[in-house]
């Protein structure tokens, strides 16, 4: 049987990182895969070598709309690390805060695009609505719903006042029964059982190799998370679990995020009812020369930044590794064996930019346009309601 | 295994590619190696010793260029950095990612944005920078310049 190319891509400026796929199938199976990226490459390294340390917190965190805080998380933790310093237990605190919210709702937008692609408008939206609640959350907090600008090496700008915390409680407990329905509603249906077990499968030792990170690793059994591994924040301060399942599939890679949604907002309210008193910022003056490296827990795996300075105000060298780098060459384990329909929910699987997925275009060899983006959710789709009918149900 | 256990066994294993140990604070080390034993070293911490690979990190120091191979060993919070220096004339050195696929990408990236030679990478072609960007012009190089002249560089403000 022939071969047939699918570009895959671009680009959507909306999205944090535009690529482009090529797979080669015979048939529906996909035999090969290739990524190719950089049509958003913004040179941020570069930019930062000429913004003073403070400036470049603001810098990394337009890197990406969804989880803005996670960069300078990394970013003023690496700083610190060139003293090394330890920043106020209260900062402490409020980083846990917003790095919480910020998975929170990243977990419900990747779960609600999930269902989008498997033809479950109704997860969509409810996920999107229950995201809503903790955007506000984030805009009582912060003042913004992204792009919170809450971080500075030393500590950070705004402080929580007391009186906005019972409304920040209710409102996240207000989501809960909802977020249990939907867990339930996802986890138990036969129809989804059907359609995500043994679909994109990344074994143990395909994990290992790729370093892979953040749920995508742990849905594969590699118990990996800096919250845990390297304590850092309030994370060590309270109890909660890390989410690990074994089999490496889809379904399990939403099995760990939407389980990990109930322990992020066990720590947020553990944080919100216990927040110290103190300082939040330490009030650096001058950064010595010296290289420091930090790393933190992002919603799709860990995020890391390394920063040198040379006694200036500007870092000399600034190299900064989204998770979705790591996780980005795991395609190459996981869609080879599987079917077109099954490819766009393996992509989406491991939480990058759905851009890609929305632009898949499919093409025989002489260039002849076969299916586009529209289309290949709709094979998606056909596929769901295909098991649903045969398992008798509507 | 831990902490004082593991750099004394990685100390005396590769005694004589270890130039310098730099023990910074109790979650980092930095270790200064010969490039030529870093597929050894590289291979040993992530297959033997179980660690993670990060990332690597190059910086254009003339007359050298560094590049910084970070670890890091999960189970007792250690990130070990391997630090190497190549001639900025002619920057080559072993890949890891021949044998190793999570270096596959970082490789790439070196070697477009500094000119570092991969001896041996699977795939060395471009990540990046986009297909009319002009061989050897490296932009995280320190004497990089403007080579696009019809470029407009103005941001509306």
């Amino acid at each position: 049987m022939g071969k047939t190319i699918i570009p895959i891509g671009p680009y959507h400026p909306l999205q944090e990182e535009p690529e482009f796929f090529t797979l080669t199938v015979e048939g529906e199976t996909v035999v090969d895969i290739d990524v190719r990226i950089g049509y958003n490459h913004r040179g941020i390294e570069k930019l930062s070598e000429m913004k003073t340390f403070e400036n470049s917190t603001f810098v990394v965190e337009r890197i990406c709309g969804i989880c803005s805080t996670s960069h300078p998380f990394a970013y003023t933790r690496a700083v610190e690390d060139i003293f090394p310093m330890e920043v106020s237990m209260r900062s402490k605190y409020i980083r846990t805060i917003i790095a919480e919210g910020e998975r929170l709702h990243s977990h419900l937008l990747w779960l609600g695009l999930a269902g989008h692609f498997l033809g479950y408008n109704t997860v969509y939206m409810w996920a999107w609505k229950l995201r809503e609640e903790i955007l506000d959350v984030m805009e009582i907090l912060s003042g913004n719903r992204n792009n919170y600008a809450m971080f500075k090496p030393g500590g950070v700008r705004r402080d929580i006042r007391s009186e906005d915390i019972p409304i920040c409680i209710s409102k996240i407990d207000s989501i809960v029964p909802t977020l249990v329905m939907l867990k339930k509603a996802v986890l138990d249906d036969p129809v989804l059982h059907a359609r995500l077990k043994g679909v994109g499968i990344m074994s143990y030792q395909d994990a290992i190799d790729f370093s892979a990170l953040g749920p995508t690793s742990r849905a594969s059994g590699v118990a990996r998370d800096v919250r845990k591994d390297s304590p850092y924040g309030a994370y060590q301060e309270m109890e909660w679990d890390m989410i690990v399942t074994k089999n490496g599939d889809v379904f399990d890679k939403a099995v760990v995020r939407i389980l990990e949604m109930f322990e992020t907002i066990k720590i947020l309210k553990y944080c919100l009812n216990n927040l110290p008193d103190g300082e939040i910022d330490a009030k650096i003056k001058d950064v010595p020369p010296g290289e420091g490296i930090g790393h933190i827990e992002a919603p799709r795996g860990e995020t890391f930044h390394y920063v040198k300075s040379d006694g200036t105000n500007r870092p000399m060298r600034h190299k900064v590794r989204a998770p979705t780098f790591m996780n980005f060459p795991t395609y190459k384990a996981t869609v080879k064996g599987q079917t077109i329909s099954d490819a766009t929910i393996i992509l989406a699987a491991i939480d990058p930019c759905y851009c890609c997925t929305e632009r898949i275009a499919v093409k025989d060899d002489k260039g002849r346009m076969l299916y586009n983006g529209q289309d290949l959710i709709r094979l998606s789709r056909e596929k769901t309601e295909k098991i649903r009918q045969r398992m008798g149900g509507k | 295994m831990i902490r004082q256990e593991l750099l004394l066994d990685f100390t005396s294993r590769f005694h004589a590619d270890i130039l310098d140990l730099e023990d910074k604070s109790n979650t980092r080390v930095y270790v200064n190696i010969t490039p030529e034993s870093i597929v050894r070293i590289g291979n040993y911490l992530f297959r033997n010793v179980g660690a993670r690979f990060n990332i690597a990190t190059a910086t254009d120091m003339p007359p050298k260029i560094e590049i910084l191979y970070h670890f890091i060993v999960e189970d007792i919070n250690l990130l070990i950095s391997l630090r190497v220096f190549l001639d900025r004339e002619k920057p080559e050195i072993e890949s890891l990612a021949k044998e190793i696929e999570a270096f596959n990408w970082i490789e790439r990236e070196m070697s477009e944005l500094l000119g570092i030679t991969f001896i041996g990478h699977p795939d060395p072609r471009r990540l990046l920078l986009s297909d009319n960007w002009p061989e050897g012009v490296c932009p995280l190089r320190q004497d990089y310049e403007e080579w696009d002249i019809t470029a407009d560089r103005t941001r509306g403000v």
